[in-house]
């Protein structure tokens, strides 16, 4: 594919439609499918919309009925550059296999089914290795890892290919890391061909970025001296499936930092990364499990806990005062949501704690739930503060035996153990003084009913705007989800109606600014404007007329509870004895 | 009644059961779906022992490779080291006698070691013979036991045992509990030193 004069370099993407390589999906039904009833507003009616934000596109409902074509094109390996992103681009394309985007090259089947024969012989391979992997009681009883984990799943049958999304890490070497179902040794082969994949399409000086087929997206991405892997029948988009295997290496890197990763493959190319990651499945098999139920990852934002602005501020007012030497940052989650954060004032002008590494520490704490009486002292990296070292986090709950109310405190010192126990005394004596853990066990989500708003089931919110200061910790706020979402099931419709909007609202190609979405047991509408970012669900026999009336009340119902809902001004405090500015003030 | 402080190190491979032993110790439970330690977790339990009361600082370590170079942190100053192994896995006693020796070299000089050879109530499983084990603890002049966290069988042994190597209250006792001057030890004849 070298030869097919791509203006973009190696920037270009390849797509591969074979379904039979992939892991299968039962037949889809339809009826939830937000192709179905789509329609993008056309229309500028929209609530205290000055700047005319809105626009408006209609290309998107012809998209959704790809996954209904039949795959008459398998097997063709597509090159498609990202600049010719256009409807109707696809002028060489014969076929309709992938029409949603363009596909400016098909002239190159033969390599096209070279890469398809060999994924489909490592596909045997892996097969015949799994059946061995089975029969043999050895490697299965070894683990020890309890029975509840997907580990020993057999990767050879049907269910294990219906898994709506499979997540896999390897080592350049093509060496497996990772594998959220089935063991990663059942699956080396398979994984040997992902790698194969990925290098025969670098060795054309290209990257591969996706493989589209019938029912999945194959995502792939290179970070360093890992490849990850997504194999997703959850329709979600490219980016979005992108951005969660970021989330996994953001993980990986939490562990061990990013500097002795690439040490480490530096030193020696098929080293076993696994060894190092071993006991640490279960925290990416939990981050990919919040991936899925958490919108909190999917808007890239932090969900606090709804608290009358008083206790926040007198909660950060005894995290303030109970500090130590190299303390960077004092965190209290409740519920596995954010109470209040408070930071060293000196970090926070040059680096704040990112929504992506805060969710990495609360997977993390949900995950280390081992002894939950015990104090926890464990290195951590924050990725997105620096990839490269360790923060040493001390995790304690302060309520045992419930244990929902949780301490984080974050020290740049390997020896600080003692003296961070000790603010944790502190913190604990005053809040008991206060009485703050029972008015914390009274805080709660609040239900959608409060906003008052009739038809109106549920929404996410994230402003812009809130805290005043850009540089803060961006949050979001969203109702509990009641019935008819309170099944798992209905939750994770609900949840995929949303990423949907939120793929089209956020396309690479289109971004949309307005969808109102009328689904068959729902009508939705999302909106982004320069101030926020919004996704609503109504009953489904709300006009559009009345949702807009309704969005109008929810952000005058969210602009009053303001104060409740987010962390206005994230506090400050300065360990160092002579700070060059005043250490009391916590907002400018 | 004289309180003291006996910091206690875990140290042994992943999933040998260390975090189990202390559930059973502090809290006398069990949870047979225990997620892997991360990093260390501290723990403390008073236990009274002839006229005097001891108080255990536990640091419970993970015995992921990952948290290896972590392991001085904890062993340093500390008054014993329970290593433990998992008798159906007799590579688990392998790494028990790295344990050993990074002690030997690293560990403070004075240090009690015990050795406790858990999931005994996997005897049909066992991959490490109580003899051999035995023999391997007296040879290096540390306490060897038998435990089952999941069973509570020598569990409170353990700890009583080291108790009963604790020199009595002394300058070193205490030099033994907040020793971190103690890092950095040559590696001195440890070996005839670790005896009661």
């Amino acid at each position: 594919m070298d030869h097919n004069g791509q203006e973009s370099g190696n920037m270009e993407e390849v797509k591969i439609c074979d379904p039979s390589i992939l892991p299968q999906c039962p037949d889809h039904t339809d009826t939830d499918v937000p192709s179905e009833n789509h329609c993008v507003n056309e229309d500028h009616r929209t609530p205290s919309d000055p700047e005319g934000l809105l626009e408006s596109a209609d290309h998107s409902s012809e998209q959704d009925v790809l996954p209904q074509e039949p795959s008459t094109e398998m097997q063709k390996l597509h090159v498609e550059d990202d600049r010719s992103l256009c409807p109707g681009g696809s002028e060489t394309d014969s076929g309709k296999a992938s029409q949603d985007s363009a596909l400016v090259d098909n002239s190159n089947d033969d390599s096209g089914e070279f890469v398809v024969t060999v994924l489909a012989r490592g596909k045997m391979e892996e097969q015949g290795m799994g059946m061995k992997g089975a029969s043999s009681p050895l490697s299965e009883t070894g683990t020890p890892l309890g029975p509840p984990s997907h580990r020993n799943e057999d990767v050879t049958a049907d269910s294990w290919r219906q898994h709506r999304k499979h997540v896999f890490v390897l080592s350049e070497a093509g060496k497996p890391i990772y594998s959220r179902y089935g063991s990663e040794e059942a699956l080396s082969s398979t994984m040997g061909v992902m790698m194969a994949l990925v290098s025969f399409v670098q060795s054309g000086d290209n990257i591969i970025r996706s493989v589209y087929s019938d029912e999945h997206t194959v995502v792939f991405m290179q970070r360093g001296p890992l490849v990850l892997v997504s194999v997703s029948c959850s329709r979600q988009s490219e980016q979005q499936l992108r951005n969660e295997l970021v989330y996994v290496y953001n993980q990986i890197v939490s562990m061990l930092t990013q500097a002795s990763i690439t040490r480490i493959f530096e030193h020696k190319k098929n080293y076993d990364l696994r060894r190092l990651l071993a006991g640490s499945e279960k925290i990416l098999d939990g981050l990919l499990n919040l991936v899925d139920s958490d919108p909190s990852f999917l808007l890239c934002a932090v969900h606090c806990l709804p608290l009358a602005s008083s206790l926040r501020d007198s909660l950060s007012q005894i995290l303030q005062k109970a500090i130590t030497p190299n303390l960077v940052f004092s965190i209290l989650i409740a519920k596995n949501q954010l109470l209040t954060i408070v930071q060293e004032k000196m970090v926070i002008d040059d680096a704040r704690l990112e929504p992506a590494d805060l969710h990495l520490l609360l997977n993390l704490i949900g995950a280390s739930s081992a002894f939950q009486a015990g104090e926890i002292w464990t290195p951590i990296c924050l990725p997105s503060f620096n990839p490269d070292c360790y923060f040493y986090a001390y995790i304690s709950y302060l309520d045992p035996p419930e244990c929902t109310v949780c301490l984080v405190l974050l020290s740049t010192d390997k020896e600080a153990f003692y003296s961070v126990a000790e603010c944790k005394r502190k913190i604990e004596e005053a809040m008991q003084t206060q009485n703050a853990l029972k008015s914390i066990a009274k805080a709660q989500s609040y239900s959608v009913s409060q906003v008052g708003v009739s038809d109106l089931r549920h929404f996410m919110y994230k402003p812009f705007d809130v805290p005043d200061n850009h540089r803060q910790l961006t949050q979001f706020t969203s109702p509990e989800m009641e019935a008819p979402y309170s099944s798992e099931e209905e939750r994770m419709r609900l949840l995929d109606l949303y990423r949907d909007l939120h793929g089209r609202i956020h396309s690479a190609s289109r971004p949309l600014k307005l969808i109102y979405h009328v689904a068959e047991r729902e009508t939705l509408l999302a909106w982004v404007t320069s101030k926020f970012e919004l996704y609503t669900c109504f009953s489904p026999l709300v006009t559009k007329t009345c949702a807009i009336n309704a969005i109008t009340k929810l952000l005058r119902w969210i602009k009053k509870e303001e104060e409740r809902l987010f962390i206005r001004y994230p506090p400050k405090y300065s360990t160092t004895p002579n700070p060059s500015r005043s250490s009391k003030t916590d907002a400018h | 009644m004289t309180l003291r402080e006996l910091k206690v190190c875990l140290l042994g491979d992943t999933g040998v059961g260390k975090s189990s032993i202390v559930c059973r110790f502090v809290e006398d439970s069990f949870d047979p779906n225990i997620n892997p330690t991360i990093g260390a977790s501290f723990m403390t339990k008073t236990v009274q022992y002839q006229n005097e009361l001891h108080k255990f600082l536990i640091w419970d370590t993970a015995g992921q490779e990952r948290f290896r170079a972590l392991a001085p942190m904890y062993y340093r100053g500390s008054a014993a080291a329970i290593i433990v192994y998992d008798i159906t896995k007799e590579e688990s006693f392998q790494t028990l006698k790295n344990w050993v020796k990074e002690l030997r070299q690293h560990g403070p000089p004075n240090i009690v070691v015990a050795i406790a050879g858990n999931k005994c109530d996997l005897s049909d499983a066992r991959e490490v013979s109580e003899k051999d084990a035995k023999d391997y603890a007296d040879s290096i002049h540390a306490i060897f036991i038998e435990t089952s966290a999941k069973n509570a069988i020598n569990i409170n042994e353990v700890f009583t045992q080291i108790s009963e190597r604790i020199p009595v209250l002394d300058a070193e006792g205490g030099s033994a509990v907040k020793g971190f001057k103690l890092r950095r030890q040559p590696s001195v004849s440890t070996r005839e030193r670790t005896c009661c």
